[in-house]
C-alpha cells in the first residue's frame, strides 16, 4: 500500500490535502455549531424581563440586568485605562523607539503580559489594588486588573497599525514644517486608527468575556441593587455564568443557557465590529 | 508660540516613553507582588508537606505535587490535539485553501480565540463531559481528558495564528523554486515551506502549551476537581486538578495572610515563572532566526 502510494505522488497528494482539508473543518466546525448550538438554546430564554429584572429566588428566576450592566461597567473601566496607555506605549515603539536593549526589554515585557495566566492576574490584581492600595472589592480594582492583562493586545496591534503607514506619509508631513508629535497625531494616528481600533476592540472583548481575573478583584456572587459607584463590587456575566452552572444546585437550564447567550451576544458584536472596521478599511486603503 | 509648541512636543514625548516603558514596570509589580504575597509560604510550609502528594488545606496539608501532574497531565493532552489541528489549520488556510475560503476561515479562528472560557466550560459540563461518560464508559465525564479536550480547543487559535503568520512569512520563491524542480505542491508544504518555517511553527507550539498551562475556568469546571497524584495514563481518565483551578476555587474561601493564602500565591509564582520561561524561550527562537536571517542576507 505504502509502496504504491510512494510510487504514485500525485494520489499522496490528493491523500495530503483531504486530510490537512479534514483537519481544519474539524477545527472549524465546531465553533460554528457551539455558537449555533448556544443560540437555538438560548433563545427562548430571552425576554424583555430577562435582560431588565434582577435575579430572585436564590438566582433561580427573574432577570440578569445587574450582572449585564456589571458587564458593561467593566469593559468601559478597562477601556479608561487601558486604550490611552496601550495606544501611547504603541506609539513609543513604532515612531520613537530606537531598536537598542531597552526596547527589546520592552518587547520581551509586553510578551510576558500578553502569556500569564489570567488567574495570575487575578492573583497580582488582589495584592496590589485591592489589598494595597485598598480599593476593596471594587470595579476599580477589577477594571485595573483586566486593564493590564488587556494592554499587550492593544500594544501590539496598534503598533502594527502605525508600522504600516507608510514612511513616506511622514517625510512629507515633517518636510512640510510639521512637528513630530503633529505629525503622529494629524497624520500617522489618522491612517492607523481603523487597525488600531481594531485591535482595542478585540482586547476588549477578551476582558469582556474573563472570570477569573475579576474572582477575586470585583466580581459578586449576588447584589440586590446595581453598583453604584467604582467602589462597589458588580455581578458580570462570565462570573454569573460560572455561578448559576456550578455553584447553585437545581438551576433551570434555560436561565443558564440564556446568560450564555447574552455573554456570547456581548462578545461577538464586538467581534464582528472590529472584524467590519478591518475588511472595511482595507477595501479603502489606497496604499 | 514657538516656545509652547516645544515645550507640548518635550512634555507629550516624555509620557509616551513612559508609557512604553510602562510594560516593564507591570512586569515587575506583578513579580514583586506575587513574591510579597507568596514567600512567606516557604517559611511556613515544610519543604516535605509542600512536596508531598496531599493536598488538604482545612488540615494544613499543603502537597502541590498533584496540583503541578494535574496540570501537567490536563497540558500534555490539549497540547496532543491542539498541535496537530492547529498546524494542520494553519498550513490549510496559508497553503491550501482558495481566497474566499481564507477569508471566511480567519475571522472564525479568531472568534474561537475570543470566546470566554467560561462558555466552553459551561457546553463542557453540559454536553461534552455527559457523552463522553456514556462514550468511554466512565465513572463520571469530568476528567482530565475531558479538561484537555477543551483546552486543546483554546489553544489551537494561538497555534494557528502564530504558526500560519510564520509560513506567510516564508518568500514564495522557495515554493516556486520547489515546483520548477518538479515537487508536488504537497511535497513543497512538507519538505520546503514547513522546514523554512520551522522556527516560527516551534514559537507556535510552545505559545500554545503556555496558553494551555494558564487556563482557568474551563478547566476548573470540566476537571472534576480531585487533587489526586497523577502517575499514569489512566489519570488522563480520572478527575484531576490543576494548579490555576485550585487557586480559582480556592482563593475566594481563605483568610488573607493565612497560610493557604500564601500558599495559594505560593502556586501563583510557580505559573508565572512557568509562563516567564515559555515566552523567553519562545520570543528568543524568533529572535535568534532573525539574526541568521540577517547574516544571510548580508
Amino acid at each position: 500500500m505504502m509502496k504504491l502510494l510512494a510510487r504514485n505522488r500525485h494520489s499522496v497528494q490528493r491523500l495530503g490535502y483531504g486530510l490537512i482539508t479534514l483537519m481544519a473543518m474539524v477545527t472549524v466546525v465546531p465553533i460554528v455549531g457551539t455558537v449555533l448550538f448556544i443560540l437555538f438554546k438560548g433563545g427562548s430564554a430571552i425576554s424583555w424581563e430577562f435582560l431588565t429584572g434582577f435575579p430572585h429566588d436564590g438566582m433561580r428566576a427573574g432577570g440578569i440586568l445587574p450582572a449585564i450592566v456589571g458587564t458593561l461597567y467593566l469593559t468601559i473601566g478597562t477601556a479608561i485605562f487601558s486604550v490611552p496607555l496601550g495606544i501611547a506605549a504603541a506609539i513609543y515603539l513604532s515612531e520613537y523607539a530606537s531598536d537598542n536593549r531597552w526596547t527589546r526589554l520592552i518587547r520581551l515585557a509586553i510578551i510576558n503580559l500578553a502569556g500569564i495566566p489570567s488567574v495570575v492576574y487575578g492573583l497580582f490584581g488582589l495584592g496590589l489594588f485591592v489589598l494595597f492600595l485598598q480599593f476593596g472589592t471594587s470595579i476599580l480594582a477589577a477594571s485595573l486588573t483586566l486593564s493590564i492583562m488587556t494592554l499587550p493586545v492593544i500594544i501590539s496591534t496598534s503598533e502594527e497599525a502605525l508600522r504600516s503607514v507608510p514612511q513616506s506619509f511622514r517625510t512629507v508631513s515633517i518636510s512640510l514644517g510639521a512637528t513630530r508629535w503633529q505629525t503622529i497625531r494629524r497624520i500617522v494616528l489618522k491612517e492607523a486608527l481603523p487597525g488600531i481600533l481594531t485591535g482595542v476592540i478585540l482586547g476588549l472583548e477578551r476582558a469582556a468575556g474573563e472570570t477569573a481575573p475579576i474572582l477575586f478583584t470585583g466580581a459578586a456572587f449576588f447584589l440586590p441593587r446595581l453598583p453604584q459607584s467604582p467602589f462597589d463590587a458588580t455581578m458580570a456575566l462570565p462570573y454569573h455564568l460560572f455561578v448559576i452552572s456550578t455553584q447553585v444546585p437545581e438551576m433551570p437550564i434555560q436561565i443558564q443557557y440564556g446568560t450564555a447567550l447574552v455573554l456570547l451576544i456581548f462578545v461577538l458584536t464586538m467581534n464582528v465590529i472590529a472584524t467590519v472596521i478591518r475588511s472595511r478599511a482595507r477595501a479603502k486603503r489606497q496604499w | 508660540m514657538e516656545k509652547s509648541l516645544n515645550w507640548r512636543e518635550f512634555v507629550i514625548t516624555r509620557a509616551v516613553k513612559a508609557s512604553g516603558y510602562s510594560a516593564i514596570v507591570f512586569v515587575l509589580l506583578i513579580f514583586f507582588f506575587l513574591m510579597r504575597e507568596g514567600l512567606p509560604a516557604i517559611g511556613e510550609v515544610s519543604a516535605g508537606n509542600l512536596f508531598s502528594i496531599r493536598w488538604y488545606p482545612i488540615e494544613d496539608y499543603f502537597g502541590i505535587l498533584p496540583l503541578i501532574t494535574g496540570s501537567i497531565i490536563v497540558t500534555i493532552g490539549a497540547t496532543l490535539i491542539a498541535v496537530p489541528f492547529g498546524i494542520g489549520t494553519a498550513v490549510y488556510i496559508s497553503e491550501i485553501a482558495p481566497r474566499w475560503m481564507r477569508e471566511v476561515l480567519k475571522p472564525l479562528v479568531e472568534l474561537l480565540g475570543g470566546l470566554p472560557s467560561v462558555v466552553l466550560g459551561f457546553l463542557g459540563i453540559l454536553i461534552v463531559s455527559p457523552n463522553l461518560r456514556i462514550l468511554l464508559d466512565l465513572p463520571t465525564g469530568l476528567t482530565a481528558f475531558t479538561g484537555s479536550l477543551l483546552l486543546g480547543g483554546i489553544a489551537v487559535p494561538t497555534v494557528v495564528s502564530v504558526a500560519e503568520d510564520a509560513l506567510d512569512a516564508v518568500p514564495r520563491s522557495y515554493r516556486e523554486g520547489a515546483w520548477a524542480l518538479g515537487a508536488t505542491p504537497w511535497q513543497t508544504i512538507w519538505r520546503v515551506t514547513l522546514p523554512a518555517a520551522k522556527s516560527g511553527v516551534l514559537t507556535a507550539v510552545m505559545l500554545g502549551v503556555g496558553r494551555a498551562i494558564g487556563e482557568t475556568m474551563t478547566v476548573m469546571m470540566v476537571t472534576g476537581n480531585a487533587p489526586v497524584l497523577a502517575t499514569k495514563l489512566g489519570s488522563l481518565f480520572a478527575p484531576v486538578r490543576t494548579m490555576t483551578a485550585t487557586i480559582a476555587a480556592e482563593m475566594g474561601e481563605v483568610a488573607n495572610g493565612s497560610v493557604h493564602y500564601h500558599t495559594l500565591f505560593l502556586i501563583g509564582i510557580i505559573l508565572f515563572l512557568i509562563s516567564l520561561t515559555v515566552n523567553v524561550l519562545a520570543s528568543s527562537v524568533v529572535f535568534r532566526t532573525k539574526k541568521r536571517a540577517e547574516r544571510i542576507l548580508s
